[in-house]
C-alpha cells in the first residue's frame, strides 16, 4: 500500500465505499458525504452496487449461520479493490474480528482464505485518511462547538485512537470540548437496545447528561448506530444538540464567498 | 446468606426490577467508579502490565491443556504434605463431603472464609439443612449474611449496601450490637469484629476456599484484605477447602505473576494485605487436620468448550465487572448467581450449560460487546467473544421448536441482505416501516427514544441516479 501514491498517480489505487446497512437505508446523505470528502481529497471512491451489509447485526445476536452468505456477498462485492472504506469503526471491526468467525463456521475454506485476505484491506473513515492518504487537514470548515464521543468499537475493537479527534481538530472553526467519561459505552449494543431496552436508555441517559455537561451544539461520532440512540435519546429531552457522523463534519467547506483558509 | 438465585427471573426482568432502585443505582455508580480510578493509577504505574497480562493467560492455557496431569500433581503433593484430598463431581458431592467432616467433629458450627466456590455450591445452605451453622467472618460477607440478603458483586459482596444500611442491619441482626452505633466505617468494623471474635475462638472446624493452588508444593493460597480470613486458617482444629480444579497453578514461580495481576486489578492495591499459604498439616502449628474438596461441577464442561474455555482463566479479581456499563447500572443480583457481571455472564451458561434454563439462556445477552470487560481482564479472557459464540449456542439450542420473531427476522435478514436487489426492493419500506413502528410498535426503542426521520431515497439510489455526483 506504500507503494501507492493516490494523487501522484503511479498505478491508481481502486478504492470502494462500504456505505453500511443503517447509512445506506436511513442516512444517505452521511454517505454522499463520504464521497464527497473523498473525491476533494483526490480518491475516485466507487460504490460497488452488490454489497449489502457486513453481517455483525446477525452475528452479534447469535445467528452466525444466517451471516454465512451476507458474508458471502460481501467479500464478492469487495474482494477485487485495493482498499474498502466505511464509515462506521463497528462494521470495520466486524470485518477484521468477525469474520474469521462466520468462515470458519461456515467450513468453506476458499471463503475463510478470501476473507482473510480482504479483510486488511478494510479501513474506517478515520484510519483510511489518517493512515493510507496520510492527511490530518482534510480542509475542512465547521463553525461549531463539538463534543466527541469514541464509541467502543472505534475505540476498543479497532483501536482508531486519537486520529478522529485529530482530524477534527484540523478543522477550521471547530471547537472540540472535552466529554467527561467519554470512553464509557452509550447502552446501544445492538439488538441490546431493544432486549434490554431499559438498561441500554439507564447508561444513554448517563452518556446524555455528560454530552449536555459540554454545551456543545454538536455531538459527533464515527458509527451511525450508536448516534441512533444517543440522538433519539437527546431528541425526546428536545435538548437541541445535534447529532453528526464525522464524515458530516468533514465534509463541510467554507461556502463559496466565505473564504478559504 | 440465606438467600436463594434458585428461580430468579431472567435477566432483562430481574435488570428492570434493578433499574427502579434509585439508592442502589447511585451505590453502585459511587463504588464502581471509586474502584476503577484506584484500579487505573496502579495499573498505570506498571510499565510491563500488558507482559504481565500476556504472562498470566499463558500459564492459565497451559495448565488447562493439562489440566489433568497437574491436578495429579497437586493431589500427590497435598497427600506428601498430609492433607487429605477428596473429589467432588458437583455441588451435592462437595457440600455432602464438608458436612462429613464437620460431622465427624460433632460439630454444629463453622467459620468461613470468604469464598466464591463455597457460595457456587451452596454450602451454607446444605449445612443448615444438617442443623450446621455456617459463620461468614468476612465484613461484607456478614452484611449480606445478616441481612438475609444476596451477595451482588465478587470482591464487595454487599456493594449495593451504603453504610447507613450497614449500621441499620448490625443494629437489627447483631445481637451485640454496640447500642450508640453510628454509621462512622471504624465504628462499624469494630462491632463486626467484637460480633465475629467470639466466633473464631469458639468455632472448632473452618471452611475456606482458595485463589490458588501450587500443584509442586500442594500449598493452598487465600488472599484476603481483613485477616478475618487468616484467623480462621489458623485457629480451629480442622480445616475444610473446597477448591475448583482450575485453580491449580504448577510453581512458586508462576504464582508470583498472579500475586502482581491480582491485588491491582481488584482492589487496586500494589499487594494484597493478607496472603496466606499452607500446605497440608505442621504439626503443633494451626489445623491439625486439613481437608482439600477438588471441584468439577461444571467446569471439565467449559473445558471441552474451545472459545468458552478461557473463562476458566478467570482469577476472580472482579474487574470487568466494575468496568462494566451493564453492571454498573443494574448490580449484581440481576444476574441472578454468585458469579455477576461479565465474567457471570459468560461463566453461567459455560458452567450450567446453554439451553439449561431461561435464565442462564438470557445471560450472553446482558451486554452490549463495548469490551470494556476485555481491556481489564488481567488474564486477558475475550468476553465479547466468548459472548457472542454463546449467543450463537443459545440460537442454536432453540433452532428446534417454534421459531421466534427474532428467528423469523433474522432468516428474512439473511435472505434480504444476500443480495443486493432484494436489499433495495426491502428500502423501499423503510419509510412505511419507520413510520408504522413510530405510531404502533417498536415500543422497546420508542419509549424513551425518538426514531429517525426516514430519508426519501437510499443512498444506493442515489449513486444510481447520481452515479455519485452530484
Ligand atoms: S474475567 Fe478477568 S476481569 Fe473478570 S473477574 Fe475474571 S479475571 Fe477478573
Amino acid at each position: 500500500m506504500d507503494d501507492f501514491d493516490v494523487r501522484g498517480l503511479v498505478q491508481p489505487m481502486r478504492v470502494a465505499l462500504q456505505v453500511t446497512c443503517i447509512n445506506d437505508a436511513l442516512y444517505p446523505d452521511t454517505g454522499r458525504n463520504v464521497v464527497r470528502l473523498l473525491r476533494r481529497l483526490g480518491v475516485d471512491v466507487e460504490f460497488p452496487a452488490a454489497q449489502t451489509c457486513c453481517g455483525q447485526p446477525m452475528v452479534n445476536t447469535g445467528y452466525i449461520n444466517e451471516a454465512v452468505p451476507v458474508l458471502r456477498t460481501f467479500v464478492d462485492a469487495f474482494a477485487g479493490y485495493d482498499a474498502v472504506v466505511t464509515p462506521s469503526g463497528s462494521c470495520a471491526g466486524s470485518v477484521r474480528h468477525q469474520h474469521a468467525i462466520v468462515s470458519a463456521r461456515a467450513g468453506d475454506p476458499l471463503l475463510a482464505e478470501r476473507s482473510a485476505d480482504l479483510a486488511p484491506r478494510v479501513f474506517e473513515l478515520s484510519e483510511f485518511i489518517v493512515d493510507v492518504l496520510g492527511v490530518i487537514d482534510v480542509g475542512a470548515w465547521f463553525p461549531h462547538t463539538v463534543a466527541y464521543h469514541p464509541t467502543c468499537h472505534s475505540l476498543r475493537m479497532l483501536g482508531v485512537g486519537d486520529r478522529p479527534t485529530k482530524l477534527l481538530e484540523a478543522v477550521e472553526g471547530l471547537t472540540l470540548l472535552p466529554l467527561s467519561e467519554a470512553e464509557e459505552c452509550c447502552g446501544f449494543g445492538g439488538t441490546f437496545a431493544v432486549k434490554n431496552a431499559g438498561t441500554s436508555v439507564a447508561i444513554g441517559e448517563d452518556k446524555v447528561r455528560n454530552v449536555l455537561a459540554t454545551g456543545a451544539d454538536v455531538l459527533v461520532a464515527g458509527d451511525r448506530s450508536c448516534l441512533t440512540h444517543i440522538g433519539g435519546l437527546l431528541d425526546r429531552q428536545r435538548s437541541g444538540v445535534r447529532v453528526m457522523h464525522l464524515a458530516d463534519v468533514l465534509a463541510q467547506t467554507r461556502p463559496p464567498g466565505g473564504g478559504r483558509r | 446468606m440465606t438467600g436463594t438465585f434458585v428461580g430468579m427471573p431472567a435477566f432483562p426482568a430481574a435488570a428492570r426490577d434493578a433499574l427502579d432502585n434509585a439508592q442502589l443505582r447511585a451505590n453502585l455508580d459511587h463504588a464502581t467508579s471509586t474502584i476503577r480510578a484506584k484500579r487505573a493509577a496502579v495499573v498505570g504505574e506498571l510499565e510491563q502490565w500488558e507482559a504481565l497480562r500476556i504472562a498470566g493467560a499463558a500459564i492459565k492455557d497451559d495448565v488447562l491443556l493439562r489440566l489433568d496431569d497437574h491436578l495429579l500433581t497437586l493431589e500427590s503433593a497435598l497427600q506428601d504434605a498430609g492433607a487429605v484430598v477428596h473429589w467432588a463431581r458437583d455441588a451435592a458431592e462437595a457440600c455432602r463431603i464438608v458436612a462429613e467432616v464437620a460431622r465427624a467433629h460433632e460439630a454444629d458450627e463453622v467459620v468461613k472464609v470468604k469464598s466464591m466456590v463455597t457460595q457456587e455450591i451452596g454450602l451454607n445452605e446444605a449445612l443448615a439443612a444438617e442443623g450446621i451453622a455456617a459463620w461468614e467472618t468476612d465484613l461484607a460477607e456478614l452484611i449480606v449474611q445478616l441481612g438475609d440478603d444476596l451477595p451482588s458483586h465478587i470482591l464487595v459482596p454487599a456493594i449495593h449496601r451504603n453504610r447507613s444500611e450497614v449500621r441499620e442491619i448490625f443494629l437489627r441482626e447483631m445481637p451485640d450490637a454496640p447500642p450508640g452505633l453510628t454509621d462512622d466505617p471504624a465504628r462499624l468494623a469494630e462491632a463486626a469484629r467484637m460480633h465475629l471474635r467470639e466466633k473464631f475462638l469458639r468455632a472448632k472446624v473452618a471452611v475456606s476456599g482458595a485463589n490458588f493452588a501450587v500443584a509442586e508444593t500442594g500449598t493452598l493460597v487465600v488472599v484476603e484484605s481483613e485477616g478475618n480470613g487468616r484467623m480462621c486458617l489458623t485457629l480451629p482444629d480442622v480445616l475444610v477447602s473446597v477448591v475448583g480444579i482450575e485453580k491449580v497453578v504448577p510453581s512458586w514461580r508462576d504464582l508470583e505473576v498472579f500475586l502482581q495481576l491480582l491485588p491491582r486489578s481488584s482492589t487496586g492495591e500494589r499487594m494484597n494485605p493478607y496472603t496466606s499459604t499452607w500446605s497440608g498439616v505442621t504439626a503443633g502449628d494451626g489445623p491439625q487436620e486439613v481437608h482439600v474438596v477438588l471441584l468439577d461441577n461444571g467446569r471439565t464442561r467449559a473445558l471441552a468448550d474451545e472459545i468458552g474455555r478461557q473463562a476458566l482463566r478467570c482469577i476472580r479479581c472482579s474487574a470487568c465487572l466494575n468496568a462494566c456499563p451493564v453492571y454498573e447500572r443494574v448490580g449484581g443480583h440481576a444476574y441472578g448467581s454468585v458469579y455477576p457481571g461479565p465474567i457471570g455472564a459468560i461463566l453461567n451458561p459455560l458452567l450450567r450449560g446453554v439451553g439449561s434454563s431461561d435464565q442462564v439462556d438470557s445471560l450472553p445477552y446482558a451486554s452490549t460487546l463495548c469490551g470494556a470487560c476485555y481491556e481489564v481482564c488481567p488474564v486477558l479472557i475475550d468476553i465479547p467473544s466468548v459472548l457472542v459464540n454463546l449467543r450463537a449456542q443459545v440460537v442454536d439450542a432453540h433452532r428446534s421448536g417454534l421459531p421466534k420473531a427474532e428467528a423469523v427476522a433474522m432468516k428474512t435478514a439473511r435472505a434480504t441482505l444476500s443480495s443486493s436487489w432484494r436489499l433495495a426492493l426491502a428500502e423501499r419500506f423503510t419509510r412505511i416501516g419507520l413510520g408504522a413502528a413510530r405510531r404502533f410498535g417498536a415500543s422497546a426503542w420508542t419509549r424513551s427514544r425518538d426514531l429517525p426521520e426516514a430519508p426519501q431515497e437510499s443512498f444506493r439510489k442515489w449513486w444510481r441516479r447520481t452515479g455519485g455526483r452530484p
